[in-house]
């Protein structure tokens, strides 16, 4: 009854209630979702500029100009600080989980729309500051995006003496926002889930966002406290991180990877449920081993808060601590691996199909294994005090990151693009930006690799001033590598264009396009306001698919027999 | 619209717990690594900076003391309001809750008056980094009280025209919590000499 109410409102109500006052899930899942890409694209063009400085030093950037030292330190700290905390956060975690969590479990909406919407506001706040900090007399601060002090305690430190408070005030905004969303969605999925979904019944993807969103505030406490001492430090001129006042920078280290270690894993496992649901649709397969995938994830996050220190093997700590978080480190590769020989296995055999969505989850399988098998060096002290804060590290951390916050999210985007917006994306013309895509990024990140052994060191404005690394052959390799990025950049436009077309052009999407069990498909493309007409019943798992003797080969979970 | 519509979502509880109670511990759950980070991080720094031992003696231990004593009465008078919300009893709920808001007005009052005492004797937040932490950590837990009395006034507010009486229960929980923070802020900045 309720639902007529509000359809008809909804349909009434001005564009403004609509679309910018909404407490629909998925309307605020679509904000979150432009809002990330907007800044992806301000991310990536952040990259073309200081990638072009480093290929050809002093010349001037085509459509920026010449990068003085100064603007390089900024871009490279927000162009890291937009992509963890403004795109791959907002997209993997709360565009994602809006959107699909009360779909997936079977609702009409957040436990907590109101709450839900104000999440959203304080990360557009957040958003916003992060930019204006860009602007403000002295320039965007540039001390890096784990803002080391002293250098980012003091404005005669950084000369950034208001781009430093910002860029703090806009991440603390930002973490704000996420503890809001997490608490909506853990308890969400607790209490709101349709009759019949048991634990087991949950599809893997929503059990991951709900994982990253506990171990998000699980870590990040510590560091809010960090970042009242420092804001301290910086507007107040208390002496917490500095050692000329009786203060320790060190300490400011272990808040922040305390939380800077588990923030991979927070946007690492949403980015692994994505490719858990794609997988098993395009192979009609069973997810292998479900509950040993559940198990490890979440011994994955009680593992990943035990490592933090391999950050820190060369900033002067005890050596027995680097042994025991070399051990811990290397320990941590082992449930990962776990998970990729779950989706090897469950590839097994399948009966596989290739659209977009299934190339970008299995290029997400192959490229991140490249990040993590390069991540034993790192985790090993020994291997790290040579490597640490070069471009080895750089090109590591990408090969993680790249396929969790690009490749996976682009897999996810291309897959549930018919539920979102009812229409269908183009296919070959995701097919040349999947290729336009990965293979660039591969020229990316190798040669960069290969100029880190060569001992480049990272944060460093031109290699000029080092003649010894201006070797022809490294500096031939930065060139390649920023060659590949704008060609990877040029790429991008197919996917915007893709995506914005099909958005008011595109095919009319069916329900269930792929023929996928989980709740979600059942909803109308696009779902109204209240999702479903009925509310669904469940009674069984979400990934019954070829089971034999059936006549089709999926059985979606809200089908009785 | 926001009045017509009000999804089932709010009202399904299948883990048989209220969603609200299940979201203000998962909020106490966020917020006790915050306070654990800060105070993990200063008894690391205590534990290295034996001369400390000299400024903690600056505190003052009776009014440290006192305000105790006073946290743990007003948490008494949410328990009380809890019941009496139990109970169905709106209006008393209130006056136990506004018992509760006087409690936190009287501590901030004890803290004002020390506070002030300490920076006219010249122990400011720049004096040593055992007196920042101080500050902050107080000021951090001064903060969440005076959150707790604006809520804790609107709830009240509710309650006493009988309505939302299970928020008395959740604010209530909120309370103990600041409570239980400012029983390990006690002994680490006032008694531990
Ligand atoms: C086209 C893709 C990308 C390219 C070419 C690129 C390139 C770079 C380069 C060259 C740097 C270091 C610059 C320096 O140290 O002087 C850097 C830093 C960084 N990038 Fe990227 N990046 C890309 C995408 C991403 C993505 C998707 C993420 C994360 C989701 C990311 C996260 C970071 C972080 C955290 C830093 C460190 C910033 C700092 O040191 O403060 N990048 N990137
Ligand atoms: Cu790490």
């Amino acid at each position: 009854m309720s639902h007529d109410t509000a359809a008809h409102a909804a349909a009434h109500g001005s564009v403004w209630r609509r679309w910018v006052f909404s407490t629909d899930h998925k309307v605020i899942g679509c904000q979150y979702l432009f809002t990330g890409m907007a800044m992806a694209v301000i991310g990536g063009l952040m990259s073309y500029v200081f990638r072009m400085q480093l290929a050809w030093p002093d010349a001037p950037v085509p459509g920026y100009g010449v990068v003085s030292p100064g603007e390089y330190n900024a871009l490279v700290t927000n162009h890291g600080s937009i992509m963890i905390f403004w795109v791959a956060m907002p997209v993997l975690i709360a565009a994602l989980g809006n959107f699909l969590i009360p779909l997936m479990i079977g609702c009409d909406d957040m436990v907590f729309p109101r709450l839900n919407r104000l999440s959203y506001q304080i990360f557009l706040l957040s958003a916003l500051v992060l930019l204006g900090s860009l602007a403000v007399p002295g320039g965007g601060f540039g001390g890096a995006w784990t803002s080391y002090p002293p250098l980012s305690a003091k404005g005669a430190y950084n000369l950034t003496p208001y781009g430093a408070p910002l860029w703090l005030v806009a991440v603390a905004l930002e973490f704000v926002a996420f503890l809001l969303g997490g608490i909506n969605f853990v308890t969400t999925v607790m209490n709101a889930r349709a009759p019949g979904m048991k634990a087991s019944y949950i599809p893997m993807v929503v059990w991951m966002i709900i994982i990253a969103s506990i171990l998000f505030m699980a870590s990040v406490g510590p560091l809010v406290a960090g970042a009242v001492m420092l804001l301290f430090d910086q507007i107040l001129g208390t002496r917490f991180f500095d050692p000329a006042g009786g203060g320790d920078p060190l300490l400011w280290q272990h808040l922040f990877w305390f939380f800077g270690h588990p923030e991979v894993y927070v946007v690492l496992l949403p980015a692994m449920g994505i490719v858990a649901e794609i997988i098993t649709v395009f192979s009609r397969k069973k997810l292998f081993a479900y509950n040993t995938v559940l198990l490890t994830a979440a011994g994955t996050g009680v593992l990943s808060f035990l490592v933090w220190a391999h950050h820190q093997f060369v900033a002067g700590i005890d050596p027995r601590m680097a042994h025991l978080f070399t051990v811990t480190t290397l320990l941590i590769s082992i449930p990962i691996a776990e998970m990729t020989f779950v989706f090897i296995a469950t590839l097994y055999g399948g009966s596989i199909t290739f659209p977009t969505p299934m190339l970008f989850a299995l290029a997400f399988i192959a490229e991140f294994l490249i990040g993590g098998v390069t991540g034993i060096f790192l985790g090993s002290s020994g291997t790290d005090i040579y490597l640490h804060d070069t471009y080895f590290v750089l090109a590591h951390f990408h090969y993680t990151f790249f396929p969790i916050a690009i490749i996976a999210t682009f897999a996810a985007l291309y897959f549930w693009f018919p539920k979102m917006f009812g229409r269908m994306m183009n296919d070959t013309l995701g097919k040349i930006h999947f290729w336009g895509t990965v293979i660039p990024f591969n020229f990316i990140f190798i040669p960069l690799f290969i100029t880190g052994m060569g001992g480049d060191h990272r944060r460093i404005y031109s290699y000029e001033n080092f003649p010894m690394q201006m070797t022809p052959f490294l500096q031939e390799l930065r060139i390649v590598a920023t060659v590949s990025l704008v060609i990877l950049l040029l790429f991008q436009v197919v996917f915007l264009f893709n995506f914005f077309w099909s958005l008011f052009r595109g095919p009319k999407a069916p329900a269930n396009p792929w023929r996928a069990n989980t709740l979600e498909w059942t909803a109308p493309s696009p779902p109204p306001h209240g999702n479903f007409a009925t509310m669904p019943s469940v009674y069984r798992g979400p990934y019954e698919y070829s089971v034999p003797g059936r006549a089709d080969d999926y059985w979606p979970q809200h089908v009785a027999n | 619209m926001s009045a017509a519509h009000v999804p089932l979502a709010t009202t399904r509880s299948a883990t048989g717990i209220p969603t609200g109670r299940l979201a203000v511990w998962w909020v106490l759950a966020s917020e006790i690594v915050i306070f654990g980070g800060l105070l993990a991080a200063y008894v690391m720094f205590r534990l290295h900076h034996p001369h400390w031992h000299a400024e903690a003696s600056h505190t003052n231990t009776w009014a440290g003391g006192f305000n105790t004593v006073v946290l743990l009465t007003s948490s008494l008078f949410a328990v009380l309001a809890h019941q009496a919300a139990l109970r169905g009893d709106g209006p008393r709920a209130a006056r136990l809750l506004y018992a509760t808001i006087g409690g936190a007005a009287i501590f901030l009052l004890v803290k004002a008056f020390e506070w002030s005492t300490e920076i006219s004797h010249g122990f400011t937040l720049f004096r040593d980094t055992f007196w920042s932490f101080y500050y902050t950590a107080t000021g951090l837990h001064g903060v969440h009280v005076v959150v707790g009395m604006i809520l804790m006034t609107l709830i009240a507010a509710d309650a006493r025209r009988d309505r939302n009486l299970h928020r008395v229960e959740l604010i209530g929980t909120y309370w103990h919590f600041v409570d239980a923070v400012w029983i390990f802020l006690f002994p680490l900045f006032y008694i531990a000499r």
